[in-house]
């Protein structure tokens, strides 16, 4: 069993409403909107415009610095390329099209002719052309992290932890796809030169466990279970990292400083698609879950598909239902409303007609100590949020709020029923600004002495 | 069942989404829970007025913090069940033939004084039922002293064991009370804290519920145990120790009072710092010092020490080697 990583909280994990269920395909959807935002990094520009005809898998946003491309989800017309909601709140440019339902392939989808000739640059190359990003939710470009990783990492890590509650979706990869996950590790073993690549699972998913080993004994791949403590961040990068190496990832440091690179599930089976059949992503297994949900399904979609109609494909929703999130409800996002379409960090839509928010008029600390407990990161949150809420940006920094990652197990655990990763996030931001700003005066003050030097 | 999503109406809040089903108002539920077995006991040992003692006592913390905060205009606090705690730990604390409005005023002090004048709950540095207790003891010093005899229907008053052991009479009171007695609580002593095995079922079912976490008593029990165990009266080293750990406010002060969230540390390694120090302190008061117990001011004592053990123990940051940090500096 690996090791343990800092404190965690065990929320129960809902998962039962959908882990049985087999990944439905959704019917083809009329629309499809896709945001030009799908990455960490600056938006692609798009690369058509409204009336053109585009084939699945062609190349209709481009990167610029750090990001992934984006391509079109169906066939059809561009109906249009306009700011639309998307999952991350606000809106982002776009690109609408009509499906034609033809499903015609893009000329642009080659399946190289034979991938175990490739080389690790040319893996790389096709990972970066097919679009493939970080789709536990994070979405770094994953040519990125493999391209700065090669020569420095020792310890390639699959993230089959899927921690977050509800979310079944990389559970029923194992189970349904299992050869497409196997092959992914290869292929990432060979671009890293690694002798084995090792899959961090969770031990609620031990059917799952079983089917890939299944696969890895047939292959004689290289590739190692871990299975993994149930308790959340489990899947968190540095988390992962500590739990399978027992290494500390260093304060604002990536897992590559101590020599691990870590991917999830999905972004694994995209490599071995890519690859495979040169298909960049243009799908997304969403599980669609919680007690808003009538009846809960992990659902696959054109990447852009509106959200609205998987909970059709569900039942549709319930009346009570208050809230809805993209993502885990960890850590997933708040949406102001139903119109956002599929992006390709989305694993999970959630709608909530519970009691799950159990919020409080009156949020009162009584020091009782679970958060600095359940902290990954070691910190104290009773301390910052008492910072936060006094504007002391100094006393933020130096209790170190910077190493928040936003997981949300302290608010989760708070008996107070305190804001606390909200208000961490409104004060990282503060120290943030706080920064820009001496950095800002510090600059105009030098310039006021050097125009008096001149002057002189 | 909606099917057309335009109309709902949703709460766009920060992360996460889903709250764990502990709140502040179960937590003091489930320590007044566990106190229920002591006060029975206590009902038993001294008869049906420590349980209006209890009642007393509770009502009036309850109406204290409920006046204090419609005085002031400031949010309902009773609802979190903090006060009525605070109640009926105070009357734990008080000797069973303390008259009823001597609770009120301890309540007032706790209350009004030590707890809302800070700010209110998880503001106050000092354990507002010890606080009161304390100020009891400085203003009536013979009614907070003056002991019932266990299971008499009269109040005839009696030493307790821990005044026994001060006064250097260990052979007499081991002829007086047994072992067991001790243990089960048919003892003179604080209303409350007489049955040993009571508080340490009520301070079990905390620990399995995860409500306090086992370093606090343990540390504090400990260091008792052991201090006594080496300096012993007399030969019989053991059986000193055992009656020094189930004799007075012990098992109800590490279990209940020390282990209070809002005064003590935050950290684990404080909290096993913070329960060796009270454990230091009552060996102190009780070899050294004129009370013949000294739970309630070592626990009052460490409370004040409170910010500086979380000052030093705070969690060595994520990604920094603790040792090699050191060796830079």
């Amino acid at each position: 069993m690996a090791h343990a990583f800092f404190g965690g909280v065990h929320p129960n994990d809902m998962k039962a409403a959908t882990n049985e269920k087999a990944i439905e395909q959704l019917a083809a959807p009329a629309q499809v909107v896709i945001p030009m935002s799908m990455h960490f990094g600056a938006p692609c520009t798009p690369l058509v415009a409204a009336g053109d005809y585009v084939k699945v898998g062609q190349k209709i946003g481009e990167f610029r610095g750090l990001g992934a491309p984006i391509h079109a989800s169906v066939s059809g017309t561009v109906k249009a390329v306009e700011p639309r909601p998307y999952s991350m709140g606000g809106k982002m440019m776009s690109v609408v099209i009509d499906n034609d339902f033809r499903n015609e392939l893009s000329e642009e989808v080659k399946a190289p002719a034979d991938p175990d000739a490739l080389t690790p640059e040319e893996m790389v190359e096709i990972v970066k052309q097919a679009g493939i990003v970080g789709m536990g939710g994070a979405t770094f470009p994953t040519h990125a992290k493999i391209s700065s990783g090669i020569g420095k990492v020792d310890t390639v890590i699959i993230n089959g932890a899927e921690c977050e509650p509800y979310i079944t979706g990389d559970h029923r990869a194992m189970l349904e796809r299992p050869e497409q996950i196997i092959g992914g590790c290869c292929y990432l073993a060979r671009m890293f030169g690694v002798a084995k690549v090792i899959i961090g699972v969770e031990e609620n998913k031990k059917n799952g466990i079983e089917s890939m080993q299944k696969v890895i004994d047939e292959q004689k791949a290289p590739v190692v279970i871990e299975p993994l403590h149930c308790r959340y961040p489990q899947g968190g990068e540095k988390q992962l990292c500590q739990a399978i190496t027992g290494k500390q990832v260093p304060p604002g440091g990536l897992p590559s400083h101590i020599g691990c690179a870590v991917f999830n599930i999905n972004t694994t089976m995209a490599i071995y698609r890519a690859i495979t059949t040169g298909m960049p992503v243009v799908n997304k297994v969403v599980t669609v879950s919680g007690s808003g949900v009538v009846e809960p399904k992990n659902l696959e979609c054109p990447i852009g598909t509106p959200v609205s109609l998987l909970f059709d494909a569900c039942g549709g929703l319930k009346d009570e239902t208050f809230k809805l999130v993209a993502g885990g409800p960890m850590m997933g996002m708040a949406q102001a409303s139903a119109d956002f379409p599929v992006a390709k960090g989305t694993g999970a839509v959630l709608a909530f007609a519970g009691d799950e928010n159990k919020t409080v008029e009156h949020p009162t600390c009584i020091r009782c100590g679970r958060c600095v407990e359940a902290c990954p990161m070691h910190l104290e949150p009773l301390y910052l949020y008492m910072y936060q809420q006094k504007g002391m940006i100094d006393e933020m920094n130096a209790a170190n709020i910077m190493d928040c990652m936003e997981c949300g197990a302290c608010s989760y655990i708070c008996p107070g029923r305190l804001h606390l990763t909200h208000a961490f996030k409104a004060g990282k931001q503060m120290v943030k600004d706080a920064a820009a700003k001496a950095k800002a005066a510090a600059e105009s003050a030098k310039a006021a002495e050097e125009a008096k030097k001149e002057a002189k | 069942m909606i099917n057309d999503y335009k109309g709902l109406k949703l709460i766009a809040s920060s992360n996460p989404h889903i709250r764990n089903n502990e709140d502040t108002r179960s937590l003091m539920l489930d320590v007044i829970i566990a106190l229920m077995p002591a006060l029975a006991m206590s009902v038993y040992v001294f008869g049906v007025t420590t349980l209006i003692s209890a009642v007393v006592s509770v009502a009036g913390a309850v109406f204290f913090e409920w006046l204090y905060r419609k005085l002031l205009k400031k949010p309902q606090t009773i609802g979190d069940l903090s006060a009525a705690l605070t109640g009926l730990l105070l009357s734990m604390v008080c000797p069973p033939t303390l008259p009823y409005w001597m609770l009120l005023v301890g309540d007032f002090f706790a209350i009004f004084v030590v707890k809302q004048l800070y700010g209110g709950i998880g503001k106050n540095f000092l354990n507002p039922a010890l606080a009161g207790r304390a100020a009891l003891v400085a203003c009536y010093a013979s009614q907070m002293t003056s002991w019932a005899a266990p299971r008499t229907v009269d109040a005839v008053t009696a030493a307790t064991p821990l005044a026994m052991m001060k006064a250097g009479e260990f052979e007499a009171l081991t002829a007086q009370y047994s072992l067991s007695d001790m243990f089960i609580g048919l003892i003179g002593g604080s209303a409350g804290e007489v049955s040993a095995m009571m508080l340490l079922i009520g301070g079990l079912y905390l620990i399995f519920r995860r409500v306090i976490s086992w370093h606090t008593p343990v540390a504090y029990i400990g260091t008792v145990a052991v201090l006594t165990f080496l300096f012993p009266q007399g030969n019989d080293a053991l059986t000193y120790m055992l009656y020094n750990v189930f004799g007075g406010g012990l098992m109800l002060g590490a279990f209940f009072m020390a282990t209070d969230y809002v005064t003590s540390p935050v950290t684990k390694e404080g909290q096993l710092i913070y329960g060796l120090g009270c454990g230091l302190l009552t060996v102190f008061i009780r070899y050294f010092g004129s009370y013949p117990e000294g739970v309630c001011y070592s626990i009052l004592i460490m409370n004040c020490l409170v910010w500086i053990i979380d000052k030093y123990t705070k969690p060595t940051r994520f990604g920094v080697d603790k040792k090699k940090e050191g060796a830079a500096k």
